[in-house]
């Protein structure tokens, strides 16, 4: 039966073709927002490349998970897509970058530029066709985000709109599941990540960025704070951090790391 | 050991292996409810059928628009992949040369082992645009259905396939013995006889379909509403909780468990119905 | 007597029936391969060897899936280590010790098939309170494996059982006439005739553990290291997918090339299957 025997003996030895985990070794656990996740992941694979003996674990769970996991101990660090409101002031923010939103349409769509009533009226439902505001016969279809997201939050936030007032025909969850959507409908209107929103752009995806209330939507234009619509990417820890902790933070917040920040399309924050 | 000893001891062990599969239903049971019980407990219930819409943050929790979506999206599908999944199975085993048929079934499995991901992103960069130029918005229940019914063909066919293989040949000599055409034989022979197998097959389909998640996430539009048409965005039961649950605390956490409950009780409704079915005929 | 596959002696004759049938095939065969077109044209020039063998970068954008398909194996190894045994002891109790309509294998029948139909989503909260929490796991392949083994169990167990139903009752017959005990007529005869069923319900697993996406996020993790040990988080390659494509700016290619990985990694698994249950079971009983 040589077939398993050979199971049979790989079964044995994989425990221990494994490897055994260095006694010493310290680890540091992140959790939460899985829009900074990956940024988080390639911060903690160059530390731990400069830092033998380190682990840097990364979970995700969303940003209210980052929040709560903090606070009672079981993350090293949360990580937070939005700046903290007022009732969790209790814990310590280190922001990583910032992360611009926009509004985005399909390429196709003639319309260049919105104003902000005319942003709100189509997202209420006032608006329905896209010749009302100077585009194709086409009906507008408004995509938005879930619920408890921060970007929707900042979207409603600016707009001075409620949650139930948006009358919506799509509702996504992940950035680029509003991105791949806006790519496929021409009478689509979105709001997401400049970053990505640029890089798909420039990538060939049919979409295009709009300007809010007059200001383009770059990259540049977050970082020298002219774009309104902005959030920090942030860490948060439930008391101000020391040891292992702290120099993550450090490194993760020097200029070292710009082109890793830069790669995933988030603005490093000037120091 | 005495052979009648051994064999007792064999039968214990064997039983209270089998026993931790009730313990297993039980366990998931107690802490769907455990967790459901604050939305549950005083006395609001009614408000998971009496609200006017789905929005947590105003602690409006209307479950019944994304019941009728769940429901709706799995009868859609079924009623496409049960036909196609049992002439699946009929191309397997009598229609096709061997070499094609051996293809065909290898083809059916890969289909069952592709992840949702992969067909929800297929879904939504292909299928979605596709019906967005008939119809915006193109992520509707007509998507959701055509999606499930792709993902669930492979279990009624697989399972259906099994099931006809495993006819005796005897019942086709008979039939043949009897002077009977090969569909005669097929339809009204080997069909009944292996329908308890086909059964399975479909009832493991119909809860497989309840349950997904990614794909209909993906396709459906995810906007809570009793859908007019087709061609309208639904959100169904188990989208809403991946979507909502990562964000969601107490109350509206609660409800979403609620959900949760709520799906695994129609689960076994329907395992109760196919029963009832299969004893009935 | 085997039972003989009907392929060659019928042929169903219909031409209804029949140009239904075809169409049906024609349509899903179709319908595959567009599906397979377009995940090649996106993903292929992302295959090599440096693909399977070296470790992610910038976030799986560049570099490879070694350390996905490490932890998919360790969690699928976990899986059916667990499923198979029970499943099969389960399978056996319920059609060789009980009578059909006996309470305890009525209720136990009942919870399998709920069970099979219990939403994925479901298994991934439990999992996550029950494995990781509860039994202090944490994010780890193990959990993973042990949630997934949950979600099998019941397939396979339903479907073993449905194939030793099916074995006629003269066979058993035979055997105890014979003087063969439970216990050897189990080896020698019934299960190997229900080889078939058995397989049909190892695929069908494989595939089911194959696809999940969600239980994994929620039980054995985000991490992209590779695995350390059983307790380690480790990403499964379904994870990394939806991660891929959902997550990361332009992750699309990547995300195509890990799931053409994933269905030569189902193949092979669905061969391995076969080729072991054929061995072991099939084999025993000689073709009349």
């Amino acid at each position: 039966m040589r077939l398993s025997t050979m199971l049979l003996s790989f079964g044995l030895l994989f425990p221990v073709s494994f490897g055994v985990v260095a006694a010493d070794t310290q680890k540091l656990t992140l959790t939460g927002s899985s829009t900074v996740a990956p940024l988080v992941l390639d911060l903690g694979k160059r530390f731990e490349k400069q830092n033998p003996g380190v682990r840097i674990d990364v979970q995700a769970g969303g940003s209210s998970r980052g929040l709560a996991d903090a606070r009672s101990g079981l993350a090293d660090l949360g990580m937070v897509s939005r700046a903290l409101k007022p009732d969790e002031a209790d814990l310590t923010s280190y922001v990583l970058a910032l992360d611009g939103i926009t509004i985005v349409l399909h390429k196709s769509n003639p319309v260049t530029a919105l104003s902000n009533e005319q942003i709100v009226a189509i997202y209420t439902g006032k608006i329905t066709n896209w010749k009302t505001v100077g585009g194709k016969d086409l009906p507008i279809t408004v995509v938005n985000k879930a619920e408890g997201r921060s970007t929707l939050e900042l979207f409603l936030q600016y707009f001075k709109l409620k949650a139930p007032d948006v009358k919506a025909q799509v509702v996504i969850g992940d950035n680029q599941q509003g991105i791949k959507t806006l790519a496929g409908n021409p009478g689509a209107i979105g709001y997401v990540s400049i970053g990505s929103a640029e890089y798909e752009e420039e990538d060939g995806t049919p979409i295009k960025l709009l300007p809010i209330n007059g200001v383009a939507a770059t990259v540049a234009n977050v970082r020298n704070r002219t774009f309104p619509l902005s959030r920090p990417l942030v860490l948060v820890s439930r008391a101000p951090a020391t040891g292992l902790t702290k120099r993550f933070i450090d490194f993760a917040q020097s200029r070292q790391v710009y082109d890793l920040i830069q790669e995933q399309f988030f603005v490093p924050v000037a120091r | 050991m005495s052979p009648s000893r051994a064999e007792a001891w064999l039968s214990r062990s064997l039983a209270w292996v089998a026993g931790s599969a009730v313990a297993l239903l039980a366990l998931i049971f107690l802490f769907l409810i455990t967790e459901s019980l604050p939305a549950l407990v005083d006395g609001h219930w009614l408000r998971f059928f009496n609200s006017s819409g789905w929005f947590p943050s105003a602690g409006e929790f209307n479950l019944w628009p994304m019941l009728l979506a769940t429901v709706l999206a799995t009868l859609g599908a079924l009623v496409l992949a049960v036909p196609m999944g049992l002439a699946s199975a009929f191309f397997v085993s009598f229609c096709a040369p061997p070499r094609l048929a051996d293809m065909y079934q290898r083809l059916l499995m890969l289909l069952a082992g592709i992840p949702s991901v992969v067909y929800g992103l297929w879904g939504l960069t292909v299928l979605v645009p596709m019906i967005a130029e008939v119809a915006p918005p193109g992520a509707s229940l007509l998507s959701a259905i055509l999606i499930l019914a792709i993902m669930i063909l492979p279990t009624v066919a697989l399972t259906s396939d099994a099931a006809l293989r495993a006819v005796p040949v005897s019942y086709w000599r008979g039939g043949q013995a009897l002077g009977l055409s090969s569909q005669t034989i097929l339809l009204k022979i080997a069909l009944p006889a292996a329908r308890t197998g086909i059964f399975t097959g479909i009832l493991l389909a119909t809860t497989r379909a309840l349950g997904e998640t990614m794909a209909v996430l993906m396709v459906a539009g995810n906007v809570v509403q009793v859908p007019g048409s087709l061609l309208d965005s639904v959100r169904v039961l188990t989208a809403n909780i991946a979507l909502e649950m990562a964000y969601a605390t107490d109350a509206h956490k609660a409800s979403l468990y609620v959900s949760s409950l709520l799906l695994t009780l129609v689960v076994v409704m329907i395992v109760a119905l196919g029963r009832r079915l299969e004893a009935r005929s | 007597m085997k039972t003989m596959s009907p392929r060659r002696t019928h042929r169903l004759t219909d031409h209804v029936l029949a140009t239904f049938v075809w169409l049906t095939a024609l349509s899903v065969a179709g319908f595959f391969c567009w599906l397979l077109v377009d995940m090649v044209s996106q993903g292929f020039d992302r295959l090599s060897w440096d693909f399977l063998t070296s470790e992610p970068e910038r976030s799986g954008r560049r570099g490879g899936i070694a350390p996905m398909l490490v932890s998919t194996v360790a969690v699928l190894i976990i899986t059916f280590v667990v499923a198979i045994p029970l499943g099969v002891a389960t399978a056996i109790w319920l059609s060789e010790f009980t009578r059909t309509q006996s309470r305890p294998a009525v209720a136990i029948r009942f919870s399998l098939d709920v069970l099979a139909g219990v939403p994925s989503i479901v298994y991934g909260l439990f999992g996550s309170a029950f494995f990781c929490v509860w039994l202090g796991m944490g994010y780890s392949l193990l959990a993973g494996g042990l949630t997934l083994a949950c979600m099998v169990l019941p397939i396979l167990i339903r479907t073993t059982e449905a194939g030793l139903a099916a074995v006629p009752a003269d066979w058993r017959q035979g055997a105890s006439a014979l003087g063969l005990t439970r216990w050897a007529a189990l080896r020698f005869l019934l299960l190997p005739a229900a080889a078939p069923a058995i397989t049909a319900g190892l695929l069908l697993g494989i595939g089911r553990a194959l696809a999940e996406t969600a239980v994994l996020l929620f039980t054995s993790g985000y991490v992209d290291r590779m695995p350390a040990s059983w307790l380690d988080s480790g990403r499964v390659l379904a994870v990394h997918i939806f991660d891929l494509s959902m997550n990361v700016t332009g992750g699309d290619k990547a995300a195509y090339g890990t799931a053409l990985v994933l269905l030569v990694l189902l193949l092979l698994l669905n061969g391995l299957a076969m080729a072991l249950t054929d061995r072991w079971l099939a084999r025993r009983i000689v073709q009349a």
